[in-house]
């Protein structure tokens, strides 16, 4: 029950930030330079077209006109439809966010598989042999760009070798998968990295902590202070940066969805901008914000389910 | 007979290490002529998209540019974009943080709500959203980044100000009248401001990452002007075929970040031995 009256609380306080983020999106897209119908027509369109145009596209009326328009269809969960693909935006963007999603949850699976077992090493044999490189492989990661990787990936594990498809997301749930296997590690690589060396901090701090040292002088077996004690306890601020990070990655798609050409959400944001499609990016940057404000509060719930010392004010 | 015993200090291995990196990259920042003769915008049909040889150490792209040319000069303009984006959100974030968690009360409620707005968007979407206000270029870059890179800052130190604010020292100067900006330059600064030089090392290496990707989107340096993620996304037509065009600018990428990445690291050392 406590959580439930949480979470309502949340979604509450939630509200009048959207609220102020629908308007700023409003504004900022309005600032963009450049004509929608310009765009569209091209560069050598009659006047009256031009002018026609911007009518169909209700860029003619005032901006209070527009805002309260764009308001109104808010509240009805109507996000307008597109400039360049004459479709409801909510359409184009319920495709497009299943491959976002998918593509965050593949990078979240590969970055538990690179990061967790790494960190864990390092931190129980600080300052040895496995410790010292696993941290340097985490430090260069870290200064590897994610485009680049992924392109690097791309030119060795598609182009040349042709484990995977060059390009594109394919029809069907297995050519999905294949294709989200090199975005999804590139993407890894670098959340990995910061993923190892906090985990290594944290299992640092717990060895040498008390409840550690009284669990081993209780005479409870190593690998049980291991599982119970010191893994349980350095994934919880493990897991809440990793959660965090997930927030991180859905800005991140923007990159590797276009370094590895697949139709989701960033994709369309970027060609949107070219486009001037006004609709289509308020739609998509509305959408990455609800995105990240329920990763957060998802995140909160989720430790005060793991730590149970935590408790939601 | 007394015994002098003498402590043997050494500087940090990752931080000495780093200026290394950091002072070659520096150099090639600043005397890329020494380094090479070609114009890195100079174009040669005769010589397209050659694989690297003695001639051209890089190899070429498909206007026949040097690459090794092109990637040397654009050190001088990704450090600059590294440092430039990162120092401006460095002092307006810090000082955001400590007048919010020095004063508290109502300003920190009204900060931290901005604050809660401008968290709700992921970095790459709101910086790409304001290039393309500000007309994609270099100073729309430093723009973006400089609206989106506050936040961190603003959050690291309030945290840390809130921690210092009631030590004893700090009781002390109230007690004795001190003014407020006697009070926060003198006692609260210094503290507070490690971590944030600390953050600044990695938000150098972010800021030259996020800006080569926006470049390589087509959003950031426009094309003539040699950029690593520009020159990277040039080659990008040519994946099969020139995979040198990407792979090089890449790794001074790589290398360039590593060199401040390794001061961090070793900042971060020094400070923790220190007891902070």
């Amino acid at each position: 029950m406590d959580m439930f009256n949480y979470t309502l609380k949340r979604i509450l306080q939630m509200i009048p930030v959207f609220i102020i983020v629908a308007v700023l999106v409003f504004v900022l897209i309005r600032l963009i330079p450049g004509d929608p119908a310009k765009v569209m027509l091209g560069e050598r369109a009659t006047e009256t077209s031009l002018a026609a145009m911007r009518a169909k596209l209700g860029l003619d009326k005032s901006y209070v006109t527009q805002f309260l328009i764009y308001a109104k269809q808010l509240i009805h969960f109507d996000l307008g439809d597109s400039i360049k693909y004459n479709m409801p935006v909510s359409k184009l963007l319920g495709q497009k966010l299943m491959v976002t999603l998918s593509l965050t949850l593949v990078s979240t699976l590969f970055t538990i598989i690179l990061s967790f077992a790494p960190g864990y090493i390092a931190g129980i044999f600080k300052d040895k042999l496995p410790d010292t490189i696993i941290r340097v492989i985490a430090l260069v990661a870290l200064s590897v760009p994610t485009f680049w990787i992924g392109l690097m990936l791309l030119t060795i594990f598609a182009v040349h070798w042709k484990f995977f498809p060059v390009s594109g997301w394919g029809t069907g749930i297995l050519e999905h998968i294949r294709g989200l296997i090199l975005p999804g590690i590139t993407q890894a690589i670098c959340v990995s990295a910061i993923m190892v060396r906090n985990l290594r901090n944290n299992v640092v701090d717990i060895r040498h902590s008390d409840y550690v040292d009284f669990a081993r002088s209780k005479g409870i077996s190593p690998l049980r202070v291991s599982t119970a004690h010191i893994i349980r306890n350095a994934l919880i601020p493990t897991t809440t940066l990793l959660a965090l990070r997930i927030a991180s990655m859905l800005g991140g798609s923007i990159v590797v969805e276009s370094v590895f050409t697949l139709p989701g959400l960033g994709a369309l944001l970027v060609n949107a901008i070219y486009a001037r499609d006004y609709p289509v990016v308020q739609g998509v940057v509305l959408l990455f914000v609800v995105l990240v404000m329920v990763i957060n509060l998802a995140t909160d719930i989720i430790y005060s389910l793991i730590d149970p010392r935590v408790k939601l004010s | 007979m007394s015994v002098k015993i003498k402590k043997k200090s050494s500087i940090n291995p990752s931080l000495l290490l780093g200026l290394i990196i950091t002072s070659v990259f520096v150099f090639i920042a600043l005397f890329p002529s020494l380094l090479t003769q070609y114009d890195p915008i100079a174009m040669d049909s005769k010589s397209m998209l050659a694989a690297p040889s003695a001639l051209h150490y890089f190899g070429t792209d498909n206007y026949g540019r040097d690459i090794f040319a092109r990637t040397v000069y654009s050190t001088r303009l990704d450090l600059l974009i590294g440092v430039g984006a990162m120092i401006v959100p460095f002092f307006v974030g810090t000082t955001f943080g400590i007048i919010a968690g020095y004063y508290g009360g109502k300003i920190d409620a009204i900060m931290m709500r901005i604050l809660d707005i401008f968290m709700a968007f992921p970095y790459m979407v709101l910086a790409i959203a304001i290039v393309a206000i500000a007309n994609a270029g270099v100073n729309a870059l430093f723009i973006s980044m400089w609206l989106v890179g506050w936040k961190e800052y603003t959050r690291l130190v309030r945290s840390e100000v809130l921690v210092v604010k009631n030590a004893e020292y700090v009781e002390a100067a109230k007690v004795l009248g001190y003014s407020d900006f006697r009070i926060i330059t003198r006692s609260i600064l210094p503290n507070v401001l490690s971590s944030a030089i600390v953050y600044g090392a990695s938000d150098i290496v972010m800021c030259m990452m996020s800006g080569a990707a926006m470049s390589y989107l087509g959003l950031g340096v426009q094309p003539p002007t040699p950029e690593w993620g520009a020159i990277i996304s040039g080659g990008k037509a040519f994946l099969g075929v020139a995979w040198w065009i990407m792979l090089f600018p890449g790794i001074f990428l790589v290398l360039s970040g590593l060199g401040f990445s390794l001061i961090g690291d070793g900042l971060s050392d020094i400070l923790r031995q220190k007891g902070r």
